[in-house]
């Protein structure tokens, strides 16, 4: 298996043919494709008729330094790794080197042992930068769009995620619990320029004041009893990335001040310390509180409130948007299939019915929650009804009376909203002609979301 | 296959030299000889700054005086040997050429504070002596950790590999 990769390349600019003739042996002996420069100008040259993925620069040269030249050729090229060569150890000028990109510096004589070790680990190096580049852009290629659903309610939702995605803007979700909220600020991390660095998630509703204050901010060791480390809160982990805050309308009226601050100012300090620490976050926060009449009735302050409520998006309730239940019950088939090993891969269109005529109080959340929960008690190849935890009943279907009307009602609207109000198809199924259905619509006040 | 010739470079082991005729035809399948009559006197590329001697230099010398006639000439040496650029070399080849140098100063395990070795030193230096002559066949380094090809800057490396080419290697000879 003779030759490294022929495509690697070295140039050599030194202004000693001896150096230049010596090295450029040298590395042809290695399988590098090698070529020499004797000076700047000639340099340039060759860096225009490149690329070369490492470049050989002595220190000192006539006419143009090596540093100058090493910033000329990054211009020309920014990815080609430059090694310095120096004549004599400078520490000043390889410092300098470093600072302006260089990836290392060899003094002259080079010990041989060193200077192969050096350009394998120079290339190694680009390698792994290529590649990340690349793998950058296949996840920017990624929509990362993975909320499900076609309803116009939802694709609302996901027109407005893309919108903001790609701004700086805090972001508030609102929606009652269960509808998503996590992953529609995961959905927008995830589309904006802080997506390669992390998402903090954190519920402020979970967690006494006092811990609140900690999780956020971190503390300093001997902040408190039993903290005997310091400890980087979640603002200080989100720097570069996005800070999610779920139910953010249970935080304490303190809380509520110092929030607003670190908002406004995107520093803080841990508990128990006095140092400020810096971090380059975003806000997006979550409720499914009426942050209004809390602002009114004085329990949420009003410039919090104005500073999280630049931009707003309401997700609505699973039952405003049955047309997708369909989709997202088959989407958690499919994912606890994997999960469990279980070659259950549909709904039961009895089955599929109930979780269609079904209120959903729960939302999204609860969905998910029973289709688990049928998928282990479901014998493949399909979710029966009996697999399900609800009967059929007024209750299920979320009326508040057993009346024949409210029941008609209900069911020509679960109708309607599985076929996606084709009212031929519809018709079929109730068994009525196309007449009678556009009368009872209109008898029910039924109209198209 | 051209023939090898070996040139002695004084101060020289001549016994390592006769030691090295055999493997060496049989790893090239060919004739290896040692020059008895014009050793090499090294004095010209002594550099009394570094205390080395330029192989370069060498290497230009046995161009010169020994006409490779269609054969390999490769001068063996036990002083220590540069390139200007670097701070020492095993050897020095023409790639794709007729001449290659070789010293056994480094190969030596006094050199790096063991006691002699004689064995070992002895099939460092066959095993330098059979890159050095690859590379004049145009070979560049090998992959193979166990291909006589294989890079090495250390003695440690030139032990870890064997004294014959990969099967690659040996095909493009």
């Amino acid at each position: 298996m003779p030759a490294k990769n022929p495509q690697q390349s070295i140039l050599i600019v030194d202004d000693e043919f001896i150096v230049r003739d010596s090295l450029t042996k040298w590395f042809r002996q290695d399988g590098y494709r090698v070529e020499s420069a004797e000076d700047a100008n000639h340099a340039l040259k060759m860096m225009n008729s490149g690329p070369w993925d490492i470049v050989l620069l002595d220190i000192k040269m006539p006419g143009m330094t090596g540093l100058e030249l090493q910033n000329r050729l990054r211009e020309i090229d920014k990815t080609a790794v430059t090694i310095m060569i120096t004549a004599f150890a400078s520490v000043e000028s390889a410092v300098q080197a470093l600072k302006d990109g260089a990836f290392d510096y060899v003094t002259k004589p080079i010990d041989p042992d060193h200077l192969s070790h050096l350009v394998a680990n120079a290339l190694k190096q680009k390698k792994l930068h290529e590649e990340n580049v690349q793998l950058r852009e296949q996840i920017s290629g990624i929509s990362g769009f993975e909320i499900i659903g076609t309803s116009p309610q939802i694709s609302r939702v996901i027109e407005l995620s893309k919108t903001v995605a790609s701004t700086d803007t805090t972001v508030m979700l609102r929606g009652e619990s269960g509808t998503g909220k996590e992953l529609v600020a995961r959905t927008i991390h995830a589309n904006s320029a802080r997506r390669y660095f992390p998402i903090i998630a954190v519920n402020c509703g979970a967690l006494a004041e006092s811990l609140l204050e900690s999780e956020l901010f971190g503390h300093e060791k001997g902040a408190f009893t039993g903290a005997q480390y310091r400890r980087k809160g979640k603002f200080e982990l989100a720097d570069g990335g996005t800070i999610f805050l779920d139910e953010i309308g249970t935080i304490s009226q303190k809380m509520q001040v110092q929030l607003l601050r670190v908002i406004e100012s995107k520093q803080f300090s841990r508990v128990g310390g006095n140092d400020l620490v810096t971090s380059d976050f975003r806000v997006i926060c979550a409720t499914n509180r009426d942050l209004e009449a809390a602002v009114k009735d004085g329990s949420f302050r009003e410039d919090l409130y104005y500073r999280m409520n630049v931009f707003s998006i309401t997700i609505p309730p699973l039952r405003e948007r049955k047309s997708d239940i369909p989709m997202l019950a088959q989407a958690f088939t499919k994912k606890y299939s994997g999960v469990m090993h279980k070659a259950v891969d549909g709904i039961a269109p009895a089955a599929l019915d109930m979780l269609v005529r079904y209120d959903w109080p729960g939302n999204v959340r609860e969905l998910e929650n029973i289709v688990e929960r049928a998928m282990v008690l479901a014998v493949p190849p399909l979710i029966q009804s009996n697999d399900l935890p609800f009967q059929f009943g007024a209750q299920a279907l979320g009326l508040k009376t057993d009346s024949l009307a409210s029941l008609e009602r209900a069911h020509i609207e679960t109708i309607l909203h599985r076929t996606n109000w084709n009212i031929s198809r519809s018709a079929d199924v109730l068994d009525i002609d196309r007449v009678t259905l556009y009368n009872k619509i209109a008898k029910y006040g039924l109209k198209r979301p | 296959m051209s023939s090898i010739l070996i040139v002695p470079i004084r101060p020289v082991d001549h016994a390592a030299l006769t030691q090295l005729l055999a493997p060496l035809k049989d790893i090239f399948h060919t004739s290896a000889a040692i020059e008895e009559i014009k050793y090499l006197d090294p004095a010209f590329a002594f550099d009394t700054y570094r205390n080395q001697y330029n192989s370069t230099l060498l290497l230009a010398k046995i161009l010169g005086t020994y006409p490779a006639a269609g054969g390999k000439v490769i001068g063996i040496t036990s002083v220590d040997l540069f390139v200007p650029v670097l701070t020492y070399v095993f050897g020095e080849a023409q790639l794709d050429g007729t001449s290659a140098v070789v010293s056994s100063f480094r190969l030596h395990e006094f050199f790096y504070g063991y006691d002699p070795n004689p064995v070992l030193e002895q099939q460092r230096l066959l095993k330098e002596t059979v890159h050095e002559i690859g590379h004049t066949f145009g070979l560049i380094h090998c992959h193979n950790p166990e291909c006589v090809m294989h890079t090495s800057t250390s003695v440690e490396e030139i032990d870890l590999k064997s004294e014959r080419f990969c099967t690659e290697c040996a095909g493009s000879i």
